[in-house]
């Protein structure tokens, strides 16, 4: 088998893994696991930008924010179906972040670090500030009854965890696929020498921008799909640890491989649900875990894997 | 001038560049015609690096134009420059040293055609190690590889910057050969140290000194010329 068909038989082999799940899976894990897979593509969202690109971003959680605010308050006050509310909650991180990257990529580095999170606080006091309709804090519950495309209840277990495996697997195929062109090649180009790149003729701020956007909308598609799918849009969703948890997905998956933020969404997640369960200093135990794994295993699992046996993954 | 212009592949005019007080170059007119290996050769500082940084887009000039294939290239950026049809290798080695050596060519060319890239490779004799990381090379084969893909952009002219620092005789030697096989295909430019290089490859010389040019012209006429001869004994 060739690289490139080994990478197609991991993903769809992941993919169709996911699905048998839907049907094995016990009650929690099930409820677990599509929440999980809806967190794995906000992961695969900041991946494009950090694993692949190279620019670290801490303000995410602003995207992911913008996904949900915008699906959200367009079915709470506009009454705006579930369906055609998902895509004008993309639309709206897709605005954002292509605003945000105009501004930000004027700046690298911590400057970029830096600038990311100030956009994201702002964002974050922004939807305080608007409290009257955002709820703030608090947040809103979306009602059982909207949360429904073409007739399908996305309440009912079964259905939010298809739907969430639906956007999952696009999003997982959609950044293979990108990464497999010659576009996704450059992207990696960039991290690895900007100023080579530039130097070959490549229009690095050109692509830096779509690496932004792209990056934004996939993490706001992961916040309107995570409003929709579990009912509720708060204020939360757009604060800091919002913005540093697909960062530790990442590094923990491994940064720059297709699979690394699923896997590092999954671990993190019972990670600290296991240890919870154990002590109320769990997050002790999740600390110590990342210690370990940055000691040991410094490119995250699937970068580890990568680099010890199986060089071919993506 | 009209004549002397149509044949030139690059011409700079009054091309300047200033860091605060100091002037780096000073008021270059220079004249590269279609298909010669050009050397362009000075005391350290004396604004090789910056002149070609100012040709390839990398530093902006502070007064002057450049033209590129007639055309006046001055307020492109660099990848539209590239694009249109420069090269330039890095005079501190800069490939992609985590990626493949295939990978390397591919990005240089802009598609990932394997044959195209095993070609580009085996002109500088890498091309049975297209899937070794590049970081893994020799220093030697680091800058070999560079060059592979200054030639794999397939340029009208390739920008050389000190491309034999740090290779070691037998080296320099491939790397002559690698030059001489390109000649009358590709127009090349060529910052060089070594005066053997120079002498062994240059159609024609430019010589600068504190930011301007002291003198140009054919290889034996150049170090003849008394006025380089004092530049380099460091009495200028």
């Amino acid at each position: 088998m060739s690289a490139a068909q080994k990478s197609l038989a991991l993903h769809l082999g992941l993919i169709g893994g996911l699905f048998a799940l839907a049907f094995i899976l016990p009650t929690y894990h099930h409820g677990n696991f599509a929440r999980i897979m809806v967190l794995a593509t906000y992961a695969i969202g900041y991946n494009v930008l950090f694993g692949y690109t190279g620019l670290l971003s801490l303000g995410h959680a602003m995207f992911f924010a913008a996904g949900m605010y915008g699906m959200g308050l367009a079915m709470q006050y506009g009454g705006v179906p579930a369906l055609p509310a998902l895509f004008l909650g993309i639309i709206a991180a897709t605005i954002l972040a292509a605003v945000v990257a105009v501004l930000a990529l004027r700046t690298i580095g911590v400057a970029f670090m830096i600038v990311t999170l100030m956009f994201a606080q702002t964002g974050f006091l922004t939807i305080l500030y608007f409290g009257e309709w955002t709820r703030g804090d608090e947040g809103f519950v979306l009602q059982q009854k909207v949360r429904q495309i073409a007739g399908l209840d996305l309440s009912d277990p079964m259905t939010r965890y298809l739907a969430a495996w639906v956007l999952f697997s696009v999003a997982l195929l959609a950044t293979a696929r990108m990464m497999h062109v010659a576009f996704g090649g450059v992207l990696v180009a960039i991290r690895e020498n900007e100023e080579r790149t530039r130097m070959l003729g490549y229009n690095v701020f050109a692509h830096k921008f779509a690496a932004v956007v792209i990056s934004g909308a996939i993490a706001g598609a992961a916040g309107a799909a995570y409003g929709l799918l579990f009912g509720y849009v708060g204020a939360t969703f757009a604060s800091v640890q919002y913005s540093i948890f697909p960062l530790l997905w990442v590094l923990l998956g491994g940064a720059g491989t297709t699979i690394g933020p699923f896997i590092g969404a999954l671990f993190m997640f019972y990670l600290i649900d296991y240890s919870s369960g154990l002590t109320s200093a769990y997050m002790l135990i999740a600390g110590v875990a990342l210690v370990l794994l940055t000691l040991f295993a410094r490119a995250g699992i699937a970068g580890e894997i990568k680099r010890r046996w199986a060089p071919w993954l993506p | 001038m009209g004549a002397v212009a149509s044949l030139s592949l690059l011409q700079t005019h009054g091309l300047t560049r200033r860091y605060g007080g100091l002037t780096a170059v000073d008021n270059v007119d220079f004249a590269l015609p279609e298909g010669q290996v050009h050397a362009l050769i000075g005391p350290n500082g004396a604004g090789k690096s910056t002149f070609v940084g100012m040709v390839s887009g990398r530093i902006e000039a502070s007064e002057g134009r450049v033209e590129f294939e007639g055309r006046d290239v001055t307020g492109l950026p660099t990848h539209k420059r590239i694009r249109a049809g420069m090269a330039y290798t890095f005079q501190i080695t800069s490939i992609y040293a985590r990626l493949s050596l295939f990978d390397n060519v591919a990005l240089a060319m802009g598609n990932r055609n394997r044959d195209a890239a095993t070609e580009a490779l085996a002109r500088v004799g890498l091309d049975d190690r297209a899937d070794q990381i590049a970081g893994d090379l020799s220093y030697g084969h680091q800058r070999l590889l560079e060059i592979a893909m200054g030639v794999a952009q397939a340029p009208r002219l390739l920008i050389l910057d000190e491309p034999t620092q740090g290779l070691a005789e037998s080296e320099i030697e491939g790397f002559n050969a690698i030059i001489n096989a390109l000649r009358g295909q590709t127009t090349i430019l060529l910052i060089e140290h070594n005066m053997n290089v120079v002498m062994a490859l240059a159609d024609a010389i430019t010589v600068l000194d504190q930011g301007a040019v002291l003198a140009t012209g054919a290889p034996e006429a150049i170090r003849a010329d008394a006025a380089v001869q004092a530049a380099y004994l460091g009495s200028g």
